[in-house]
């Protein structure tokens, strides 16, 4: 196995456990964890290519990898803050009982 | 080896953020798997990735993720979790896409490219780059977490004025 295959494996591996917290956990909080370690993982694929790629010295996955980095903390912020504004209508985390818009 | 170690740290980390009941326990589990991350980042050559992961990730997200808690006074200790339907349609669907990168990842031509030298990048060339190459993106980055900011705010103060 190359150190590619084994980067990429391991960030597969936490692409899978991130879908399992992301549709098993019932918790909004949890739900967003999920979604978190589905974003690193991603980023790990960046840094992973960017390392073992044909051009490191162009920087493009470690610039990609730093920018997601950003973009993750801007939809962490605001994914709190509505679980934070539904918790206040709710009075509950669980995602079970958003069913105003269901049909 | 050091990269198989940490490795299963970030793995055993994940399992254990979305198997324990606390969510607390949970949060503490996923600054682990973090660490695990940036240790790899470091291990790849990506110093400057690898600190902005502890900085960004264990420094801001899990501290807001546990101001979250905090907030919606929430551990998920009381809640219930009980095997339904739902578990064996996303066990379905988890290890369909898991088998599907498993079998792009052994079958790509990628990975079975030889291995070049550690690139010698330095955190000054990350921050010319920055500065040069992708100044526009980084200005779009800067109003992005901008917005995000003020809207972060705005969704989580509205709720307490309409109650006044």
């Amino acid at each position: 196995m190359t150190p590619l295959t084994a980067c990429l494996l391991l960030s597969a591996i936490l692409f899978a456990i991130g879908l399992t917290g992301a549709l098993v956990r019932r918790n909004s909080i949890l739900v967003l964890i999920g979604i978190e370690l589905m974003l690193n993982a991603a980023n790990l694929n960046f840094i992973a290519f960017w390392r073992y790629g044909p051009h490191p010295e162009a920087l493009t996955g470690m610039m990609f990898a730093v920018f997601s980095i950003a973009v993750a903390a801007a939809e962490a912020a605001v994914g709190l803050a509505l679980i934070i504004s539904l918790y206040r209508h709710l009075k509950s985390a669980n995602i079970d009982e958003v069913t105003s818009m269901s049909g | 080896m050091l990269f198989t170690i940490f490795a299963i740290v970030t793995v055993a980390g994940a399992t254990a953020v979305i198997c324990l009941r606390n969510l607390v326990h949970s949060v503490l589990a996923l600054i682990v798997t973090f660490a695990g991350l940036a240790v790899v980042y470091l291990l790849l050559g990506a110093q400057f990735v690898g600190f902005a992961q502890v900085l960004v990730y264990i420094g801001a997200v899990a501290i807001l993720i546990v101001f979250a808690i905090l907030l919606t006074r929430n551990t998920g200790a009381d809640v219930r979790v009980s095997i339904d339907d739902s578990w064996v349609w996303s066990g379905v669907v988890v290890a369909g896409v898991f088998a599907v990168l498993a079998w792009a990842i052994y079958h790509s031509s990628v990975s079975h490219s030889a291995t070049l030298a550690q690139p010698a990048t330095t955190t000054q060339q990350i921050g010319n780059a920055l500065m040069q190459q992708y100044a526009l993106p980084l200005e779009v980055i800067g109003l992005l977490l901008t917005a995000a900011l003020i809207g972060a705010v705005t969704i989580a103060l509205r709720e307490q004025k309409e109650a006044r």
